[in-house]
């Protein structure tokens, strides 16, 4: 972490400095600079980076390759699909110029289409959850913190109460008793549902980590000359936490959201392979292995693209995880 | 020590009553019609009505807390007959008490997870301390960079992926399966050979992980140094010395996986057909069996808390700067 103090006085410094000649680079600047010479970093950066467009111009892909995960090709084109099986006719998963990735078994729609939606669909679910929990984290971290005294104890019992949880069983056990509360069983739940519901899952299980980290940094900051001596000038406690605790949890926050987010896609996607995530027809990349497990023993090149994707997606998190905090913090060792 | 233990046995008490009224609630005062989800999808008054009455649905929620929770230790009578001691109820979908079907389905748990923690344990550790022992060579960037694949892989993509490879093509392994320890020791290990190396193939890469940096860690530690200063071999100094420093934060670890997969390793057991307590859950989702969940969420929660603290108790062991008062 850069110092605290140090913090303070770059960020003082600079405006008065605005002028003149250059003040030195800021704490900001100083960690992308590092980060930018780390290669391994800007290339996770990039690989994340792509993650997100694909997802983000999922349609736009859609019009250009000309297709879109719902239509059942297989089914409108009965020489793709085997008759009988139901696998497709060309080998490696009916993959040519055509359907790049091949085409699902039995419904014969395009994996490659599924997985971009796919990847749509989970990492929205898991940057809502990261948000959600980042900013419960926080709020939760910072006012146990700094309030002390019995409101942090009350918040630290329900921090430890949440975290001896069967976690998992917890997501898997909540999503019907989520989604029973505002569907009744008779009908159909819409998928926009489906989604506010797992991320709702997540959140109230994924805030913990944050806060119980948040809270002990909080604990050691505010007895630093900087916070008292914002105490001394009349600063409010709102203006205190905001300008002068907050700057410096910067890098835990930022190191723990890029830990979360990969964690939350993969147990979106387990919830899904497991069936009680996101369902058909709304395309996912859990559901893309769910599907997949169904498959294997004809064919294990479905289960390839998502599987590969998602190797690669959640290496590179961690790898980029790995770089911010080299940035951020110089002095760690790996 | 045995005042750390009642109190640390209390306050385990106090965390599972917690949350198991949790549980309850959100489970039966939520929804609105529990029996409507035990009822199915084509449903009629008379028969809602019934089973309202037989399960004692139709008594207000914390009435039916309390009666559920008394049930747990004393047993109860329900309209369809009596439940002996541990009583969770009986499941909405089979009918079946709900405290035999876990007892049913734990040895496939048990054996998992103790096969793989074994496993995990053993390699990753290892794996671990040969990275830190050669640290800075080619073995230890090779070593850190398989683990970091290995972290990142999933159960649900590896597993299928062996299940498809070597028993489906190659079949050089057994269809994964539980059959008893006792009754066919050689079968019960062939048919958990693959659930147990897939499992401990995502644990291992974090073992390993963590305990070279552990060791590293340990290594610069003025005891090592000063260790190593006085001449003792270098075997002595990275196994006596640096590896006792290094084993506290494993064990803790180690504690709360273990407790974890004890309360069921779902998405394992579901990728492998293995009908343990994941899958029971699993499928009381599927089915919406709330008793039988609330059973499960239960002692897996019970695992956890047990488990969490063994794991204080074995600090004490380990690191005798630890004093439990």
């Amino acid at each position: 972490m850069t110092s605290p103090s140090q913090t303070g006085v770059v960020e003082k410094a600079a405006p008065a400095a605005e002028g003149g000649a250059p003040p030195g680079l800021a704490p900001r600047q100083l960690m992308w600079r590092r980060f930018r010479r780390d290669r391994t970093g800007m290339v996770s950066a990039g690989v994340v980076l792509f993650f997100f467009l694909v997802a983000l111009l999922a349609p736009l892909i859609s019009t250009l390759y000309g297709k879109d995960p719902y239509t059942t090709y297989g089914l409108d084109r009965p020489e793709l699909l085997d008759p009988l099986t139901g696998y497709p006719m060309k080998p490696n998963g009916g993959i040519d110029g055509e359907f790049w990735f091949g085409i699902e078994p039995k419904l014969g729609r395009d994996v490659l289409m599924q997985l971009v939606y796919g990847i749509r669909t989970s990492l929205l679910i898991g940057l809502a959850a990261t948000v959600l929990s980042t900013v419960t984290g926080i709020v939760i971290g910072v006012v146990a913190g700094y309030m002390g005294g019995r409101t942090d104890y009350f918040l630290g019992r329900l921090i430890d109460l949440l975290l001896s949880f069967p976690q998992q069983l917890f997501f898997v056990a909540f999503m019907p008793v989520v989604t029973a509360l505002f569907v009744s069983p008779q009908k159909e739940t819409p998928t926009y549902f489906r989604v506010t519901a797992l991320v709702l899952v997540l959140w109230l299980l994924g805030w913990m980590q944050l806060a119980r980290l948040l809270r002990g940094q909080v604990l050691s900051l505010r007895e630093r000359e900087f916070v008292e001596a914002a105490k001394v000038t009349g600063a409010s406690p709102w203006r205190i936490v905001r300008k002068e605790l907050l700057p410096n949890l910067g890098t835990p926050i930022l190191v723990q959201a890029t830990l979360m987010l990969p964690n939350f896609v993969t147990t979106e996607a387990a919830l899904s392979f497991l069936g009680v995530g996101m369902v058909e027809p709304t395309p996912d990349w859990g559901r893309m292995f769910a599907k997949g497990a169904n498959f294997y023993e004809g064919d294990i090149t479905y289960m390839f693209f998502p599987g590969i994707a998602m190797v690669v997606f959640v290496v590179a998190f961690n790898l980029l995880g790995d770089s911010v905090r080299d940035a951020m913090d110089p002095k760690t060792t790996r | 020590m045995l005042r750390f233990l009642a109190r640390r046995t209390l306050g385990a008490i106090v965390i599972l009553l917690l949350i198991s009224a949790i549980t309850f609630f959100l489970f039966f005062a939520l929804p609105a019609e529990p029996a409507r989800l035990a009822c199915g999808k084509n449903c009629d008054p008379t028969s809602l009505a019934i089973i309202n009455k037989n399960l004692g649905l139709d008594q207000p929620v914390p009435v039916q807390y309390a009666k559920f929770m008394v049930g747990i230790f004393v047993g109860r009578d329900f309209a369809v007959g009596h439940c002996d001691a541990p009583c969770f109820g009986y499941s909405f979908v089979s009918q079946e008490p709900v405290w035999g079907t876990i007892v049913d389905r734990f040895p496939t748990t048990l054996s998992l997870a103790v096969g793989g923690a074994a496993v995990f344990l053993v390699f990753g550790v290892g794996i671990g301390m040969i990275a830190a022992w050669r640290r800075g060579t080619w073995v230890d960037k090779f070593v850190s960079s398989l683990s970091l694949l290995g972290a990142s892989m999933q159960i649900y993509f590896v597993g299928v992926l062996c299940l498809a490879w070597f028993v489906s093509g190659l079949g050089i392994m057994e269809q994964p399966a539980y059959h008893s320890v006792t009754d066919n020791p050689a079968k019960w290990f062939s048919g958990m050979l693959l659930p147990w190396l897939v499992l401990s193939l995502i644990f291992m890469a974090n073992y390993s992980r963590m305990t070279r940096s552990q060791m590293v860690e340990q290594l610069q530690e003025d005891h090592v140094r000063t260790a190593r200063a006085k001449g003792l071999s270098g075997r002595t100094v990275f196994f006596r010395y640096a590896w006792r420093g290094a084993i506290a934060p494993i064990v803790t670890i180690f504690g709360i996986d273990l407790g974890s997969l004890f309360g069921g390793a779902m998405v394992t057991e579901y990728t492998f057909t293995l009908h343990g307590i994941g899958r029971l859950a699993v499928e009381s989702v599927q089915l919406t069996d709330l008793p039988m969940l609330m059973g499960v969420m239960l002692v897996s929660a019970a695992a956890i808390v047990v488990f969490n603290i063994l794991v204080d108790a074995a600090y004490a062991f380990i690191d005798p700067r630890v004093r439990l008062a």
